[in-house]
């Protein structure tokens, strides 16, 4: 591509840079209507362009209003397309950053079907709790915020609604969709703050909670399985009370276990000594399942230090490598992340420091009247260049901003590689519950052969061991129904785990060279504007060089 | 040309130097240079010398070529020695010396001193007074005993002659009974025209500094982004070889782009050093030489008024020998003439001071918008230079990142 020299008058330049300001300003706020293409960060990315010239067939359809400015604008080179595409890449937060030449139908929902699901939180207000729960005086206050959805999803009875939520409803919902999606790599909800209430109250913390709910949320419709769960439904349809099941408190689980447990301990002839199939598609949690919790912990400890290998492994390998993989992707992206930061804080002061060179050399040119006349035009020259120069700075200003946004991305694969962490935790549970149950059923097998040995030396059988021999044997069969329920599971996550990483892969393969294009494409055309502009200020001083 | 005339290690782009004429020509022509910095000597007495290359075809001079070993200090001596005698003339500032002790060798150091002394030294020589100097001839040159010996002998206070010392109590004298007579305030000239003069040069003294310490933040700054990027480029290769395929390529090339745009950056930070921040070093050194020269000029007026009112008071004795015919009468008018003569020299001292400075502020003036319009030249075509790198380098990046995200 020529590089188009784009040598306006100053005026021309000055307008521009006000123009690229005044947009970059405009168009930080949320934009409801942005963010529903699953493959688009919340930053411009200039190759919108290259895609209108390299490759016009894969332009999305995305149902953003504001695409139809791309029509407007003519192929140029890289410095016009970043610069003119920052005027509308703002505006319109247009966001096809890749040629996903095949609009793959796995993570784009919209380009493919035209279907969208758009969330935006807003209105935060303070609401006061009726029912004196707190324990807190004078608490009991909290915010709500409106939660807004458009979607055309068929799950939804309807295109357009609101609720009002506040963030307990948005702990349980997370805590809803991370028992019943196990093994898929669930977005991580926004942190529940330890703090005052009277900090709660404040406006910068509402707004903070306000941007991150948003973002979570959005987030959560991205995702191909979740954006259908019922859950997500629920919450964003059903008004009212959410009609989730709340965790609950822990006081009545530990009552309820307490009670259970002697007879769990000491009553072998009760049969729900035995695991519950159903609940043997949940991770043990405190309190009810005391016993199993015990049962588990044993079993990962013989797993760990016992000389018998258990009896199902992890046998994937390919899961293993892919794995460990992950492990090391994750140290070098918090590495990359890390030195991100550090690049933008050292350009941040690179910048400062670059403004104040041409008002002090401005200073410099100042003369006596009276004197050479050589010395009063310089003083003028001088002005010009000083302008020049803040222009130059202004955009390496907005680039820079632009740049950190971009890289906000790669941030945020750490959080992506927490779920995934999640994901195989859900994965090596339901793995130990099965390892537990196998054990339980070789343990009682052995116990039965044990006394059907004892039983047959005595003729005519021993009346109490053959019904314990019975009981035994009923305990077995609930033991292996719960064993292959817990073995169903632990596949059902395995098959979940397979797909969630095909998904992330693929979309980690997109975004991140989305990213690259964008940061080099970037990169280049600003450089290229910088050095038409420096190459401009170096021909008007030329006249010093000349006569040295 | 000048340019020809500098040192091997000069390089483009050092410290402007005043024009000159060709070697060639009939006219006559003094240039110099200073060259090949060598470290002479061993632990705490080691020092660093310089060769000086004089060409020439002033008569006063013995040949057409002339090569001698120099040091700091005997460039520190030339520079006494010139603002001794040529008072009213700007003479152009030394590097200064260095404070702390482990820089003394670095490299850079050395080549910035070897190249402010090489400005330092054609400057004078192109001045139109300066040049006719003997000290300057004897600076270029004396052998190394002659040289030595000269040296040692202005140093310290045994160098000043009597007379010099006759001034300083008399000094000393004038502002003791001032301050005791309640005189506070020094003789100072009321010329208008001269308080602007002095305003601009003090205000332009702290304007110069400003702008030399952001040159300074502006050559860190490079030097911190060229280090940021280099380690940016080692982390994101990393990533590249633990994510494998295309993906992994990408951010290798990515990696290996920044590392190199941070050897750019360093270079071009090194540049912004020489022809951007010392230049502007440059020139708060020249003013605080101008500075020195006010001073002269002040001591000159001062002594100028004191001998004036001397003479009032000797007026007023003679005439009271003269009226009661005593015989001191002859020796008071000998000192009379004496102190006549005297006034006289002090006038004529202070007007050529006057005379000088005024050429030498339009001289300044007029060198100042060539050296800082030329500083600012080298720093816009850096800055062109880096940018069209960089520009190429992430240029040449996207068609591999291209074909990389399609297989």
């Amino acid at each position: 591509m020529e590089f188009e020299n784009n040598q306006g008058a100053l005026e021309e330049e000055e307008s521009q840079m006000e123009s690229l300001i005044l947009n970059d300003n405009t168009n930080n706020g949320g934009d409801p209507l942005s963010n529903g293409h699953p493959l688009s960060p919340p930053a411009e990315i200039p190759t919108s362009h290259d895609h209108t010239v390299n490759d016009p067939l894969s332009m999305t359809s995305s149902p953003n209003p504001n695409s139809s400015f791309n029509s407007f604008l003519e192929p140029p080179s890289y410095a016009d397309a970043v610069f003119r595409s920052f005027d509308d890449g703002h505006n319109s937060n247009n966001n096809k950053i890749v040629s996903t030449s095949s609009a793959s139908a796995t993570s784009s929902s919209a380009s493919s079907s035209g279907e969208y699901l758009k969330i935006s939180v807003t209105d935060p207000q303070k609401s006061q709790d009726v029912v004196g729960n707190s324990l807190v005086p004078g608490g009991g206050s909290y915010v709500t915020y409106l939660i807004a959805t458009w979607t055309n999803l068929p799950e939804f009875n309807g295109t357009e609604f609101s609720v009002r939520r506040r963030f307990k409803d948005v702990v349980t919902l997370s805590d809803r969709l991370s028992e019943a999606y196990r093994g898929y790599f669930i977005p991580l909800r926004p942190d529940k703050s330890v703090v005052e209430s009277q900090v709660m109250q404040k406006h910068e913390f509402v707004e903070n909670r306000r941007v991150a709910l948003e973002k979570y949320l959005r987030k959560l419709a991205e995702h191909p399985v979740i954006k259908r769960s019922e859950e997500l439904r629920v919450f964003l349809q059903v008004q009212g009370k959410l009609p989730l099941v709340k965790t609950t408190d822990v006081a009545s689980r530990m009552l309820d276990g307490a009670v259970k447990l002697p007879k769990q301990l000491f009553g072998e002839s009760v049969v729900s000594a035995a695991v519950d199939p159903s609940e043997v598609v949940q991770p043990a949690k405190g309190g009810r399942d005391l016993l199993r919790l015990f049962k588990e912990l044993r079993q990962s400890v013989t797993n760990d230090w016992g000389g018998a290998k258990p009896l199902v492994v992890e046998e994937d390998k390919e899961f293993l490598d892919k794995r460990k993989k992950l492990q090391d992707f994750e140290t070098e992206l918090t590495n990359v992340s890390q030195q991100c930061i550090t690049l933008s804080e050292i350009n941040d002061n690179f910048l400062v420091d670059s403004r104040l060179v041409p008002r002090e050399l401005k200073k410099i040119s100042s003369s006596l009247p009276k004197q050479a006349r050589s010395a009063v035009v310089t003083n003028v020259e001088c002005c010009a260049i000083c302008l020049r120069i803040q222009y130059i700075l202004e955009t390496h200003c907005i680039i820079a901003s632009s740049n950190k946004r971009r890289m906000d991305k790669l941030h945020e694969y750490l959080g992506v590689m927490l779920a995934v962490n999640n994901a195989y935790a859900d994965r090596s549970n339901a793995l130990l519950t099965v390892q537990t149950l196998l054990s339980e059923l070789s343990n009682l097998n052995s116990r039965i052969e044990k006394l059907e040995a004892a039983a047959s030396k005595i003729f005519g059988g021993d009346r109490s061991r053959v019904r314990k021999i019975e009981e035994l044997k009923e305990t077995m069969k609930v033991t292996e129904d719960a064993k292959s329920c817990a073995v169903k599971e632990y596949e059902r996550i395995k098959e979940n785990n397979k797909n969630e990483l095909e998904r992330l892969d693929k979309e980690r393969h997109d975004d991140f060279f989305g990213m690259l294009k964008g940061f080099v494409v970037n990169q280049a055309g600003y450089a290229e504007k910088m050095a038409s502009v420096w190459e401009t200020v170096a021909k008007e001083t030329s006249g010093y060089a000349k006569s040295s | 040309m000048i340019t020809t005339q500098r040192s091997m290690n000069g390089g483009g782009g050092g410290l402007q130097s005043p024009r000159s004429n060709p070697p060639n020509s009939s006219s006559p022509y003094l240039t110099v240079s200073v060259t090949d910095p060598a470290k002479m000597g061993n632990g705490v007495q080691a020092y660093i010398s310089y060769k000086v290359i004089t060409k020439t075809n002033f008569p006063e001079y013995q040949g057409p070529e002339k090569i001698v070993i120099r040091r700091y200090t005997d460039f520190v001596w030339l520079r006494d020695r010139l603002f001794e005698k040529y008072k009213g003339i700007f003479i152009p500032p030394l590097p200064e010396k260095s404070t702390v002790e482990k820089f003394r060798f670095s490299a850079e150091f050395i080549e910035m001193r070897r190249q402010a002394l090489d400005t330092f030294v054609n400057r004078i020589a192109l001045h139109h007074e300066l040049q006719q100097s003997d000290d300057l001839r004897i600076f270029l040159e004396a052998d190394e005993q002659t040289m030595e010996r000269a040296r040692s002998q202005e140093t310290g206070y045994f160098k000043k002659k009597p007379s010099d010392l006759m001034q300083i109590f008399r000094d000393v004298q004038s502002k003791v009974s001032d301050v005791v007579l309640g005189k506070e305030k020094p003789v100072e000239e009321t010329n208008p025209e001269y308080e602007k003069l002095k305003r601009y040069i003090f205000e332009l003294e702290d304007h110069l500094g400003e702008a030399q310490k952001h040159a300074y933040r502006l050559v860190k700054r490079h030097r911190e982004l060229g280090q940021s990027l280099a380690e940016f480029g080692k982390a994101i290769k990393l990533l590249g070889a633990c994510e494998g395929d295309a993906l992994g390529n990408a951010f290798s090339e990515l990696g290996a782009k920044s590392e190199m745009l941070s050897i750019k950056l360093q270079r071009e930070a090194h540049h912004l050093l020489m022809n951007f921040e010392e230049p502007l070093k440059d020139y708060v050194r020249a003013v605080q030489s101008i500075k020195g020269t006010i001073a002269e000029r002040a001591n000159a007026f001062r002594q100028q008024c004191e001998l004036a009112e001397t003479i009032k008071l000797k007026e007023i004795d003679l005439n009271k020998l003269r009226l009661i015919r005593s015989e001191k009468m002859l020796d008071a008018e000998h000192e009379y003439e004496e102190l006549k003569a005297d006034a006289e020299d002090a006038t004529r001292r202070f007007e050529t001071i006057v005379r000088l400075m005024n050429e030498e502020i339009v001289r300044f003036q007029d060198q100042k918008t060539q050296d800082m319009g030329l500083a600012f030249h080298e720093f816009a075509k850096g800055q062109a230079r880096l940018s069209n790198g960089i520009a190429d380098a992430w240029r040449s990046l996207l068609p591999k990142l291209e074909s990389l995200s399609a297989s």
